[in-house]
C-alpha cells in the first residue's frame, strides 16, 4: 500500500471568491469609464421598471442613463425602457433567481459604456437571494411599496441590511390603505443597524422623485471627485 | 433558494486550494456561516451532496460553523449577541452598533489528501 498524505488547510477565502473577484473587476471597469453603478432590488411588482421609466423622464438628459433588466423569463421590462430611448440589455436568468457578476459584466460588452452616466441595474424580483450577489455596483437600492407589509425589513434582513438607501414606493396608495406605517417601517430598517437614506415616491406623482433624482446626483459627483 | 450556485461557488474554491496543494482527494470542507450571510446551512448541506458529485471533493464531508451575530454599541460599548432582524444593542438598546460577526461566508479549512509520488 502505497503511504499518502493527510494535510488540514487553513484558508480564509470568501466563498463567492469568484463571483467577487469578477465583481471587482466589473466595478474597475466602471469606474475607469466614470460610470456609477445602482444595484436596484425589492419583491417582484415592487415597482422598480415603473420607477425607472419615471427616473429617465424626470433626469431629461441632465444626465446619461443606461439600464440592465434582470428577469427569469421575457424581454418586457427592457423594452419599456427601450421605449423612453434609453439603452437596455435585457438578461433572462431561467431558473436562476438572482443576477451574478458574469451576467453583468456580459451585458457590459454590449453597451457603449462611454456613452453612460449612471448605470441602473435592475435585479431579479426577489428579496433574498441577489442580496448575496456582488455585481460590481457602487451603491444598493431596495425598493419596498406600501403594498407589501412594513415589517418586510425585519423578515428579510440580509437584503434591507444590504441597502445604502430603502425608497418607499406607491406612496400615493398610502390615502387608502392604513396598514403600512412609514415609521415603523424605518425602526425595521433602523434594527438592522442600517442607517440608510430613506425617500417616498410615487410613479404616479413625479414631483415625489425630485429626492430621488437628487440623490442618484449626489452619488455621480462622489464618484467622479473619487476618479480624480 | 440559491444555496446551490453557493456550492459551485464554494467548490470552485476547494478546487484552487486542492490543486494549490497538489491533492488527489479532498476529505473534508469547514465553512463559516454568518446567519446575516442570506446563506442557510442546512439547505447548504443538501446542495453540497449533489453539488459535490464528480468534484476533487466527492467524497467530502461538510462541516458548517455557524456564525451567530455580534455588534458592538456605538454608544455604550457593550458587546452582545443579537437576532438576525434586531441588531439592537443587548445592553442599552440602541441600534447604532457596528456588526462584529454574523455576515461570514468563508470557506475556512480543507482536509486533503496528498499523493507524496
Amino acid at each position: 500500500m502505497r503511504p499518502v498524505d493527510a494535510k488540514s488547510i487553513h484558508i480564509l477565502t470568501g466563498i463567492l471568491g469568484a463571483n467577487d473577484r469578477q465583481a471587482e473587476h466589473n466595478r474597475e471597469h466602471l469606474g475607469r469609464h466614470g460610470i456609477l453603478a445602482i444595484n436596484l432590488m425589492s419583491s417582484p411588482g415592487s415597482g422598480k421598471t415603473s420607477l425607472l421609466e419615471q427616473t429617465i423622464d424626470a433626469v431629461g438628459g441632465r444626465f446619461r442613463i443606461a439600464v440592465i433588466e434582470g428577469d427569469l423569463e421575457t424581454e418586457n421590462d427592457a423594452e419599456r425602457i427601450r421605449a423612453k430611448g434609453v439603452p437596455a440589455v435585457q438578461i433572462t436568468t431561467g431558473q436562476t433567481c438572482h443576477l451574478d457578476a458574469v451576467m453583468v459584466h456580459d451585458a457590459l460588452h454590449t453597451l457603449n459604456l462611454d456613452a453612460i452616466d449612471v448605470l441602473l441595474i435592475e435585479n431579479v424580483g426577489n428579496l433574498v437571494c441577489p442580496a448575496s450577489f456582488d455585481l460590481g455596483q457602487h451603491a444598493n437600492v431596495a425598493l419596498l411599496s406600501v403594498t407589501e407589509g412594513d415589517d418586510k425589513p425585519a423578515k428579510y434582513p440580509t437584503m434591507f441590511r444590504a441597502a445604502d438607501l430603502v425608497v418607499f414606493s406607491k406612496i400615493d396608495l398610502l390615502d387608502v390603505l392604513d396598514d403600512f406605517s412609514p415609521a415603523k417601517a424605518e425602526g425595521h430598517v433602523r434594527a438592522l443597524a442600517n442607517p440608510a437614506e430613506i425617500l417616498r415616491t410615487s410613479a404616479r406623482r413625479p414631483e415625489t422623485l425630485a429626492p430621488w433624482i437628487a440623490w442618484l446626483e449626489r452619488r455621480l459627483v462622489d464618484r467622479r471627485a473619487a476618479r480624480r | 433558494m440559491h444555496e446551490l450556485a453557493v456550492c459551485q461557488s464554494l467548490l470552485r474554491e476547494v478546487a484552487r486550494a486542492a490543486a494549490a496543494n497538489g491533492a488527489g482527494e479532498v476529505t473534508r470542507v469547514v465553512v463559516a456561516i454568518g446567519s446575516l450571510s442570506g446563506v442557510e446551512g442546512p439547505l447548504l448541506a443538501r446542495a453540497f451532496e449533489v453539488a459535490r458529485c464528480g468534484t476533487i471533493a466527492s467524497g467530502a464531508a461538510l462541516e458548517i460553523e455557524a456564525v451567530p451575530v455580534r455588534v458592538r454599541c456605538k454608544i455604550c460599548a457593550a458587546e452582545t449577541e443579537t437576532p438576525v432582524n434586531a441588531l439592537l444593542c443587548g445592553r442599552c438598546g440602541a441600534w447604532q452598533v457596528d456588526v462584529l460577526s454574523g455576515e461570514e461566508l468563508l470557506l475556512t479549512r480543507v482536509e486533503l489528501v496528498v499523493d507524496p509520488t
